[in-house]
C-alpha cells in the first residue's frame, strides 16, 4: 500500500477546488489598473504585397491610444527559432525573418499587419475596422509539393525556394537501407497523409504586457507552458530585455497541448507596448483568431516502406516525408518531423536498417510546430498501419507479426540513434489481449453483423521518446537551448515547503503529484508541502513543460533538490542528537539515531535551522533551501499496446468506437488517477484525429475550418468509456524516481488502431479497402466503399 | 449607455452596458465574477454556461440587456457559503473529472442543469446532454462517470478511474 498521500496514491488533486469554484487565476482574469487593449488587424489573404496602411481614419476614433504597424518595429528582433536542422548534404537549414508585425508581406491568413492600442477592447476593433490596408495578392502557395516545384511563388523572396531542409537520418545508411529493400522478399508500401490538425486548448491564449518605469521593469503575463523560455527568447531575441528586467508569469493556464509552448508576436507585442505606452496592454484571442494565430501541428504527407524477409522478419524501413512548416519558422518547428520523428522509426521492432528523409517546405499557412506527440505520432501511424497493412498481404496475423518482431531484450540500440532502456512490449501486448477481450470479439462481431453492421478490431503498438532531454545530446542535433530542470526546495521554520518548480501544470495536476514526491521522500504530510510553478520571479529557471518531461526531469530536480535538503537536515539532527550522522534515520517526518529511542521531529530540525541556537555553524550555514538542476542522460521511452474496436454503419459510412483499450507502460506511477485521466485525454484527441479533427486550407489559403463550427473537436457523444491500464511497469533506469512520463501516449498510441480497426471492419464486409486518410470521415468511408 | 439590473447568485447586481455587451462580457468584467469562462466566439464550448431564470445559457449568446431583471447563476455561487463543494462540484474532484479547469465551470453548470430535469441520466444521455459543452483535457470519461456518480448512481462498474 502506497503511503497515504505519497508515491502511489490516487490523491484527489488539490488544485481541483479553486477550479471547480471559479476562483482559477487564468490570464484574461488578470486586469491591471490603467489597462489598455490592443487588437490585431490581421491579414485576410494568404500571400500578398503591402502596398499601403492608411491609420489616418483609424487614429481619430474613440479611444484609440495609438496604433502600430510594421513600420514601428524596425531594429526590433523578429520571432526567433529554437533549433536548427542541418540537412543531409551539411548546410543549415534556410531560416526566413518572421516580424513582430508584417513588414512588406503577409505570408498567411491571420498575419498581423498592424495593432491598435485603445481604452476599450471594442474600441480597439472598432478602430482596427477603420485602417485601410493596399495590399497587392500574390499566388498562394498551399500544397506542399506544388511548392517544391521549380518555378513555384516563394513564400520567403529572399529564400532560395520554398525548402526549409532536406534531412536524411541517418544518411549514411542511405545506401544499405536500399540495398536491404532491394534484396528483401516481400515489401510493403503504402502512402499516407498525417492531417493538419489545431491543438485548441479550451483557453484561448492571452497576454498581458505591464511595465514599471521608476525601475525599468518589464512584466508579462502570458498563456504559456514554460514561462523561462518565453523570458530568454523574447528578452535576448526579441525586444533586448535582460533577464533580471523581464519577469513572465504563466498563473493558471488552460490546456497548452504543445501550442503553448512556442514564443508568439503577441507575448513581444504587449510588452513592447506597455513600455513605448507606460501603460499595461491586455490582448486576448478570440477562438476564430486562436485558429489562424496557433501554432498548428502535424501535416505530413509520407512513403513509407517495409522489407520483410521470407520468413516474415523486418529486414528495413524507408521512408520519405514533406512536412509543412507554414509560413514562418515556429520555436520548435525544425525539430518535429526530424528528431521527434524519425528517432522513433524503429517503434517497437527489430528492424537493422532504418532511413527517413524529411523535406520540410514554407507554405502561405499557418506555422506547424509541437502538437501533442510532436512526431511521434507521425512516426507511430506510418509504422502501425504498413505493419497491419503487410500481415493483410502476407495473410498472417497482425499481433503475430508484431510479436514476432518485437525488441525483447533491453537496453536495445536503434539504427536511428537512440538507446532504449527499458521495457516489456510482451508483457504490454499480452495485457492488451486481456483487457480488449479480444477473446470473444468474433461473438460481438456477429451481434454486429446480425444487425446489419461492420465490426472491426484493430490493434497496434506505440514508443515514444520523453523527458526531453540530454542537453549534450539535444544541442549536437540543433537544439539551441538545454533541456535540463530547475528545482528549489524552500523548508520554511516551521517545516513546512515550499517547491519551486520550472515544470510547469496546466492541467497535469503537478501541484498534487510533485506535493507527493517529496512527502514520501521526507515522510510528512503531502499538505505539508506546496508546489510554485510559473513565474519567473519566484522560480529561478526552468524550461517548462512538453514532450512528457515534467515528472521525468523537473521531478528528478526536485528530487535531487529534496536529497540535498534531507543530508542536511540529517546534519542538524546528529548535531541535536550529538550522534554520528551515519547513524541518523529518516523514517515518517522523525530523525532517530540507530538501536536507541532518541530521535527529533522534522519540525525541530526545519526550526533549529533556522533558530540556530544550538547548531553546528562551524560545518554548514543556517536556513534550509536547497537548489538543484537535473539534465537527463537518455529519454525515457514509455510503450504500450492499444486496441479499437469499431462499428461500421454501411448505409452511411459513419464509424462508432465501440470500445478502447490501452495497456502502458509508464515505469514506476505517482498518482493512478492522474496517469488516467491523461491517459483518457490522449486517447480522445487521437481519436479525434482518427474520426473527426481536419484543419483544411482551400487552394487560396482560405483557412476553411476557422471555427468550432467547421473543426469537428471530439464531443462527449463521439467518445465511448475506455479501458485503460498501466500495470506493466518497467521503470526508467536513469532517473531516481524510475519514471517515464505519460502525458502524449495516448494521442500517440490511438490513430492507427482506430484506422486499423475501420480496415478491419471494412474487409470483414468484402469491402477491398487497405488505406483511409485521417479523419475516417462518413463520406470517406462511404467513398471507399463504393470503390 | 443603458443600465441593466439583475440578481446575481443571490445578490443585486447592476452596470451601465452597452447595447451590444454579452451577458458573459457583463458578468467577468462589470462584475469581476471571472469564474465563467469564453473559450470560443460561435456559442460551441460551453465554457460560458450560466443559469438564468434556473436555465442553462450560454453566456456568450445572450445580450447582458436581455438578462435585465433575471437570476442569474454562475459556478461561484454553486458551493455553499462555508465553501463546501455542491455534490457535483465534489463528484468532479473525487472522479478527477477536471484537469486545466477552463471548460469546468460550463461542465458544473451544465451538468446542474441536466440532473435538475433528469435526476439519473443514463451514459447516453449524460454525453448527449453534453454536446454542447467541450472539453480538450479529460476525453470526457471521468466528467461523464462523475455526473453519474454526483446522482447517486453507482459507477464502480465503469472500467478505469
Amino acid at each position: 500500500m502506497p503511503m497515504d498521500g505519497g508515491i502511489g496514491a490516487a490523491t484527489k488533486r488539490r488544485e481541483d477546488v479553486r477550479f471547480l469554484t471559479g476562483t482559477g487565476n487564468y490570464t484574461d482574469d488578470i486586469n491591471m489598473r490603467g489597462q489598455a487593449y490592443v487588437h490585431f488587424l490581421r491579414s485576410d489573404v494568404a500571400h500578398g504585397r503591402i502596398t499601403a496602411i492608411d491609420t489616418g481614419v483609424a487614429e481619430g476614433m474613440p479611444g484609440v491610444v495609438r496604433i502600430f504597424t510594421g513600420a514601428d518595429f524596425e531594429g526590433v528582433g523578429g520571432i526567433p527559432c529554437g533549433w536548427q536542422v542541418t540537412d543531409r548534404f551539411g548546410a543549415p537549414m534556410q531560416e526566413p525573418a518572421h516580424p513582430v508585425l508584417a513588414q512588406g508581406k503577409v505570408r498567411h491568413v491571420g498575419d498581423p499587419i498592424a495593432a491598435v492600442v485603445a481604452e476599450t477592447r471594442e474600441q480597439a476593433r472598432d478602430a482596427a475596422e477603420a485602417i485601410a490596408v493596399e495590399i497587392e495578392e500574390l499566388p498562394a502557395v498551399v500544397d506542399m509539393k506544388a511548392a517544391l516545384e521549380d518555378g513555384a511563388t516563394k513564400v520567403h523572396d529572399d529564400l532560395t525556394s520554398n525548402l526549409c531542409y532536406d534531412w536524411g537520418f541517418v544518411e549514411d545508411n542511405r545506401d544499405s537501407v536500399d540495398a536491404a529493400i532491394k534484396g528483401a522478399a516481400h515489401v510493403t508500401t503504402l502512402e499516407l497523409v498525417n492531417q493538419r490538425l489545431v491543438a485548441n486548448p479550451m483557453e484561448p491564449r492571452v497576454a498581458v504586457g505591464d511595465y514599471n518605469r521608476a525601475s525599468d521593469d518589464s512584466t508579462l503575463y502570458t498563456t504559456s507552458q514554460n514561462p523561462h523560455v518565453i523570458r530568454l527568447l523574447m528578452g535576448a531575441f526579441v525586444l533586448g530585455i535582460p533577464e533580471h528586467k523581464l519577469r513572465v508569469v504563466a498563473p493558471d493556464v488552460g490546456g497548452g497541448f504543445g501550442s503553448k509552448i512556442f514564443h508568439y508576436a503577441e507575448e513581444a507585442f504587449v510588452t513592447f507596448a506597455a513600455k513605448a505606452l507606460n501603460r499595461p496592454v491586455k490582448w486576448t484571442a478570440s477562438r476564430s483568431e486562436a485558429f489562424i494565430s496557433d501554432a498548428h501541428g502535424r501535416d505530413h504527407v509520407t512513403k513509407i516502406e517495409l522489407a520483410l524477409d521470407k520468413d516474415n522478419n523486418f529486414v528495413a524501413i524507408r521512408t520519405h516525408t514533406l512536412a509543412n512548416m507554414g509560413a514562418y519558422l515556429s520555436t520548435f518547428a525544425p525539430s518535429v518531423p526530424t528528431y521527434l520523428h524519425g528517432t522513433l522509426m524503429a517503434g517497437n521492432y527489430k528492424t537493422p536498417n532504418i532511413y527517413v528523409n524529411v523535406k520540410a517546405v514554407f507554405t502561405n499557412t499557418v506555422a506547424v510546430d509541437a502538437y501533442r506527440g510532436a512526431g511521434r505520432p507521425e512516426a507511430s501511424y506510418q509504422i502501425e498501419r504498413v505493419i497491419d497493412k503487410a500481415a493483410r498481404e502476407l495473410g498472417v496475423d497482425p499481433i503475430a507479426l508484431r510479436r514476432q518482431n518485437f525488441i525483447t531484450e533491453f537496453p536495445y540500440a536503434t539504427p536511428v540513434a537512440v538507446e532504449y532502456d527499458t521495457g516489456d512490449y510482451v508483457a504490454t501486448m499480452d495485457k492488451l489481449e486481456e483487457i480488449a477481450d479480444i477473446k470473444s470479439f468474433a461473438a460481438r462481431r456477429a451481434e454486429s453483423e446480425k444487425r446489419g453492421k461492420l465490426r472491426g478490431f484493430g490493434v497496434n503498438c506505440y514508443i515514444e521518446a520523453c523527458g526531453i532531454a540530454p542537453s549534450s545530446l539535444v544541442g549536437q542535433l540543433g537544439a539551441r537551448a538545454g533541456l535540463y530542470e530547475s528545482a528549489t526546495v524552500r523548508v520554511n521554520a516551521t517545516g513546512g515547503i515550499t517547491v519551486m518548480t520550472g515544470s510547469h501544470s496546466h492541467g497535469q495536476g503537478h501541484e498534487t503529484s510533485f506535493a507527493q514526491v517529496v512527502a514520501e521522500m521526507i515522510g510528512i504530510d503531502a499538505n505539508m508541502v506546496e508546489i510554485v510553478h510559473g513565474d519567473t520571479a519566484r522560480v529561478p529557471m526552468g524550461m517548462g513543460t512538453y514532450g512528457s518531461r515534467s515528472l521525468a526531469v523537473g521531478g528528478s530536480a526536485m528530487v535531487r533538490a529534496t536529497e540535498k535538503i534531507i543530508n542536511k537536515a540529517r546534519k542538524i539532527a546528529a548535531h541535536l542528537m550529538e550522534a554520528s550522522e551515519a547513524d541518523i534515520v529518516l523514517k515518517d517526518g522523525q530523525f532517530s539515531v540507530a538501536g536507541t529511542d532518541k530521535s527529533v521531529a522534522w519540525g525541530d530540525v526545519t526550526l533549529a535551522a533556522y533558530v540556530p541556537h544550538n547548531y553546528p555553524l562551524e560545518e554548514i550555514e543556517p536556513g534550509l533551501e536547497e537548489t538543484a538542476f537535473y539534465d537527463p542522460s537518455n529519454f525515457t521511452y514509455p510503450s504500450g499496446a492499444y486496441a479499437c474496436e469499431v462499428e461500421i454503419d454501411p448505409e452511411t459510412g459513419k464509424v462508432t468506437i465501440e470500445r478502447f483499450s490501452a495497456a502502458d507502460d509508464f515505469g514506476n506511477i505517482v498518482n493512478p488517477m492522474i496517469v488516467d485521466g491523461q491517459v483518457h485525454g490522449g486517447i480522445a484527441q487521437g481519436i479525434g484525429q482518427a474520426l473527426l479533427e481536419h484543419c483544411v486550407y482551400d487552394e487560396d489559403g482560405q483557412l476553411v475550418t476557422g471555427s468550432y463550427m467547421d473543426y469537428a473537436m471530439p464531443r462527449a457523444d463521439d467518445l465511448p468509456f475506455y479501458t485503460v491500464d498501466h500495470s506493466c511497469q518497467t521503470p526508467c533506469t536513469h532517473n531516481p524516481l524510475g519514471v517515464k512520463g505519460c502525458g502524449e501516449a495516448g494521442a500517440i498510441g490511438s490513430p492507427p488502431s482506430v484506422v486499423n480497426a475501420v480496415i478491419d471492419a471494412l474487409q470483414s464486409g468484402g469491402y477491398k479497402v487497405d488505406h483511409i486518410d485521417m479523419p475516417v470521415s462518413p463520406s470517406r468511408v462511404w467513398q471507399a466503399m463504393q470503390g | 449607455m443603458p443600465k441593466v439590473s439583475m440578481t446575481v447568485n443571490g445578490k443585486p447586481a447592476s452596470g451601465e452596458v452597452e447595447g451590444r455587451t454579452l451577458l458573459v462580457e457583463f458578468i467577468r468584467e462589470n462584475l469581476g465574477l471571472t469564474g465563467t469562462h469564453v473559450g470560443c466566439d460561435t456559442s460551441q464550448c460551453g465554457a460560458c454556461v450560466v443559469h438564468v431564470d434556473g436555465r442553462a445559457v450560454k453566456s456568450c449568446t445572450m445580450l447582458a440587456a436581455e438578462a435585465d431583471g433575471a437570476q442569474v447563476s454562475t459556478i461561484e455561487g454553486m458551493a455553499a457559503a462555508d465553501g463546501t463543494l455542491n455534490p457535483i462540484q465534489q463528484a468532479f474532484q473525487d472522479h478527477h473529472g477536471l484537469q486545466c479547469g477552463f471548460c469546468t465551470p460550463g461542465m458544473v453548470m451544465s451538468a446542474a442543469a441536466l440532473l435538475a430535469e433528469n435526476p439519473r441520466p443514463s451514459e447516453a444521455e449524460v454525453r448527449d446532454y453534453l454536446e454542447g459543452n467541450i472539453c480538450r483535457c479529460t476525453g470526457y470519461h471521468n466528467i461523464v462517470k462523475a455526473i453519474m456518480a454526483a446522482s447517486g448512481q453507482d459507477v464502480g462498474q465503469i472500467a478505469a478511474e
